[in-house]
């Protein structure tokens, strides 16, 4: 893995060695998030949250377990056991708030991670593989947020249950038959509350495991940067450790800030208040709508209302998950050479308006399905598939793109060539810089 | 890139930050922005730690009110206090003196019968139901049942025999029955815990 510059791992003391020698985690530890991982050394903030995301797992991890220590999955239960961990339990208050605003700067995090990618060309070659695994990671993530809302047993865990797993009745002949085997019954009900807390237990782990893919993944060609010029030598890069540890440590320090902030003075901001309203399966919520998280693929899904063919109903499952499946195809849609947004204007352009496209998604998906809200909706989601089936293979081909830098030292020093002259190249006298090693 | 080269061998030159001391600008911020961070994930574990001490409603049950009325000498009662068996024995003015002429010297665990029950109410002995060798529930309470050879309780998983005040006499427990703490609120209801 990485570059051949890279800085081995060496043993500070008889003991790390011998560990070293049997298990050589310590080294594996080094070469993947310490001083032997080669960086790009011009990378901006925006790199920062894909370590805020492991982070936000983690805490996820950490608050859910001791949460299940309580919780009780029994859907006579289960909503008065959240408010036992709310009332009763030591800090219980602060422990279940944090999972559920925690899920909430998850997917912030993801999504600032995600459009990262897509701004910045990270899905192109050679990083696809990162590209689709990080994908398989947001698909997990929405089904263990889903899965997690409906635990409490509220008003809206109910009902959101109910028209998720809906979703799959609308596919022909089988739909019925699979909604049914779903949910263990005919609607929501202690099956289903019981199989839903198993898996969304398990699959946060599902998820660490493929994030360690992930990484692997990543590890090959190593981490792009906001030029998207390759990494030409030792000049251009910086060790992981301590220079992006400490800007990570940064990052994660104003993460942590933002997260209690809201934790502790606007704990239900981002939840639905008839949540606190527990099951009945004899009377529906005013309106039913998902976790802000999934407004903008809940408008995509509403869009649709005239049969064609299809059912419309149909159609509109077919979308939503058609809006992801499509990201999967992301790198050959756009074969454009050129990696990073900065170097192509027109992009730039279209980029912009589809996250002000998504924006509009999200903002109707969170709101009742009745006019304007379908209208705008259905014209987004024309923009939202546009963007990646029609715009971005044409602006691939026919995009005059900026001239790129020589390499990234010469973007970062500006004008100082011999400093900046790519590795091996003869340059007048000057002799290539090493990477720069942090003071030990 | 000036700052980052700097090592502890420069030290003679005391480049850019660094004291005439040897100590370095960034030393102090490294200690103080480990320390900060230090003393958060201090904070966040508490509550992690503390979320598996008893809940609060199982703290408002930690103690109950016992009426005692109904109990004749000679009688016990098994009661439930903090999810515990606990035994309420009014002893015969008999056992009492049994239990009174014990030389407490030759007990494993020395306790006269006065150590273990409320002043001026000798005849009123509470203890936890539980062996303080593996935690059963020793028998001796309802009519009828084996009280063991000092006529008091008897643990039948593994044979200890406790005494009329609850005391450990033959058997492998270490320690006599626990007594809980209680105050008699009048003449017949016990507040224990």
């Amino acid at each position: 893995m990485g570059f051949p510059w890279a800085q081995e791992y060496q043993p500070k003391s008889g003991f790390m060695r011998w560990i070293d020698q049997r298990l050589p985690l310590p080294r594996l530890v080094y070469g993947a998030v310490g001083g032997g991982y080669p960086v790009p050394r011009n990378l901006n903030h925006f790199w920062n949250f894909g370590v805020l995301a492991g982070v936000a797992l983690a805490i996820q991890i950490v608050t859910g377990i001791v949460l299940a220590m309580h919780y009780n999955a029994n859907a006579d239960t289960a909503f008065a056991s959240v408010e036992h961990i709310m009332r009763n339990v030591n800090q219980g208050w602060f422990l279940r708030y944090a999972h559920a605003n925690g899920a909430s700067f998850f997917f912030i995090v993801t999504y600032i991670h995600i459009f990262r990618g897509l701004y910045y060309g990270s899905y192109k070659a050679p990083r696809e593989m990162v590209w689709l695994l990080g994908l398989v990671i947001f698909l997990l993530m929405m089904a263990t947020a889903f899965m997690g809302y409906v635990l409490p047993w509220g008003q809206m865990s109910f009902w959101g249950a109910k028209v998720i797993t809906g979703l799959f009745g609308a596919i022909p002949l089988v739909g019925e038959a699979l909604q049914t085997w779903l949910l263990g019954s005919f609607a929501p009900d202690q099956s289903t509350l019981t199989r839903f807390f198993s898996l969304h237990y398990l699959l946060p782990f599902v998820i660490a495991g493929v994030i360690i893919l992930h990484i692997w993944a990543l590890h090959i060609p190593g981490s792009s940067n906001p030029t998207g010029v390759d990494v030409k030598g030792p000049q251009d890069t910086v060790p992981f450790h301590p220079y992006y540890t400490a800007k990570d440590g940064f990052a994660l320090a104003i993460f942590m800030l933002l997260l209690a902030a809201v934790i502790f003075y606007a704990p239900n901001y981002l939840g639905h208040a008839d949540n606190y309203i527990p099951a009945n399966p004899l009377a529906t919520p005013a309106e039913i709508v998902p976790e802000w998280y999934f407004w903008p693929f809940y408008a995509i899904l509403r869009a649709f209302t005239v049969d064609f063919i299809l059912p419309a109903k149909l159609w509109g499952v077919i979308a939503m998950f058609g809006s992801i499946v499509l990201l999967f195809f992301l790198s050959w849609l756009d074969p454009s050479p050129v990696r990073s947004g900065n170097y192509r204007p027109t992009f730039r352009i279209f980029f912009w308006i589809l996250i002000v496209d998504v924006i509009v998604l999200g903002y109707c998906g969170g709101k009742p399905a009745e006019q304007p809200y379908v209208m705008i909706s259905q014209l987004a989601t024309i923009y939202y598939f546009a963007h990646f089936l029609i715009i971005l293979p044409i602006l691939s081909h026919v995009e005059r793109t900026l001239p790129l830098p020589n390499s990234i030292s010469e973007s970062v020093l500006h004008g100082e060539a011999e400093e900046a002259a790519p590795y091996g190249t003869p340059s007048r006298g000057a002799q290539p810089q090493p990477q720069p090693q942090p003071a030990h | 890139m000036a700052t980052v080269e700097q090592t502890e061998g420069t030290a003679a030159t005391a480049p850019h930050g660094q004291g005439a001391d040897g100590v370095r600008r960034r030393d102090f911020l490294n200690i103080g922005a480990v320390t900060a961070a230090g003393v958060g994930a201090a904070a966040l574990v508490y509550p992690l730690v503390n979320q598996m001490n008893p809940t609060a409603d199982v703290l408002a049950l930690a103690s109950i009110d016992v009426d005692v009325s109904a109990i004749q000498p000679g009688q016990a009662i098994k009661t439930i206090w903090r999810k515990q068996p606990i035994f309420i024995r009014h002893l015969t003015p008999a056992e009492i003196r049994d239990a009174s002429n014990v030389d407490v010297s030759d007990l494993r665990d020395p306790e006269t019968l006065a150590d273990r029950t409320a002043e001026g109410k000798p005849q009123w002995l509470i203890t936890l139901g539980v062996c303080t060798h593996l935690g059963c529930v020793p028998l001796g309470t309802a009519e009828g049942e084996n009280r063991g050879e000092y006529h008091g309780y008897f643990c039948p998983c593994h044979g200890s025999h406790y005494d009329t005040a609850g005391r450990i006499r033959r058997g492998p427990a270490p320690l006599n029955l626990e007594v809980p703490e209680y105050v008699f609120l009048n003449a017949t209801t016990v507040r224990i815990g």
